[in-house]
């Protein structure tokens, strides 16, 4: 336990800014899925290392239902991939703006 | 040791994120968060949560990351030529969020420090970690815990009826 616990939030902290970025700079939506993968995971080892620091176990049950939740985001989001790509052959996300006017 | 190994893997983890979304290719960007993925459990085993090491290399990178894999190869994708035209906006922000992190971390780290300062004796190690959880997950949080399987079946039904071909035609 030699390692202070904002380290682990400066940690956190980074991997998460580096999934929005992502989000915000990538077009391929399949990566854009994958930078929200990153900025859970970043909220899981916030979850994580506070639950160790602080001796509750709680944090690491709340680990396991962000994991479920990821889990169906996936499932959801990359079939709606699979939908759009078969509505215009295309996962670039500047030809889906049907709802940007 | 332990910030020796905190900062193997921290670095590891910041590298290899920054490579899921600076990689052209979305399969090296899959895999790039595959070693992520591994990385993140190393941490956890540090952190004493060994059940959610095996858990995230089993979810994360057995059935999530190898769903990504399954897509990316189905739908037969060209390579991204350019980022998004606002990538310079994007960067921006994530900066100023990262150092807005930083300095609550900063500003609260006095506070942070009084609540901390008496480590609770951590986790009852007369019992597993997989048994401690076991038991909170079946006791304290049963509901959210169903909840979660709702979700899953939810999840399942919505993910068939998006791919599966004419269900939509049918209705409308």
């Amino acid at each position: 336990m030699d390692v202070p616990v904002s380290y682990y939030v400066v940690l956190s902290g980074i991997v998460f800014s580096i999934g929005l970025v992502g989000v915000l700079i990538r077009r391929n939506i399949i990566i854009i899925l994958l930078s929200v993968e990153l900025m859970l995971n970043a909220t899981n080892i916030n979850f994580v290392a506070f639950s160790s620091y602080l001796g509750n176990l709680s944090g690491q049950v709340f680990v396991f239902f962000a994991l479920t939740v990821a889990a169906a985001e996936v499932a959801v989001g990359l079939a709606i991939i699979i939908a759009l790509y078969r509505h215009s052959a295309s996962i670039n996300i500047d030809d889906f703006r049907l709802l940007k006017w | 040791m332990e910030t020796f190994v905190f900062f193997y893997f921290a670095s590891i983890i910041v590298v290899t994120a920054a490579l899921v979304i600076g990689l052209k290719n979305p399969i090296y960007s899959a895999l790039a968060l595959l070693v992520m993925f591994f990385h993140v459990a190393g941490l956890f085993v540090t952190l004493h949560a060994e059940f959610l090491a095996i858990i995230q290399i089993l979810v994360y990178a057995g059935a999530i990351l190898v769903l990504y894999l399954f897509v990316v190869m189905l739908l037969n994708l060209k390579r991204e030529e350019h980022f998004h035209s606002q990538w310079i906006v994007g960067l921006f922000l994530g900066c100023v969020l990262f150092a807005e992190a930083v300095l609550l971390v900063v500003k609260g780290e006095t506070t942070l420090g009084d609540n901390l300062a008496t480590p609770t004796a951590s986790i009852e190690l007369t019992q597993g970690n997989t048994e401690s959880i076991g038991e909170l997950l079946y006791t304290t949080y049963l509901f959210p815990f169903e909840v979660a399987s709702l979700i899953l079946l939810v999840a399942m039904v919505g993910a068939v009826i998006l791919t599966k071909k004419g269900i939509m035609e049918v209705k409308g």
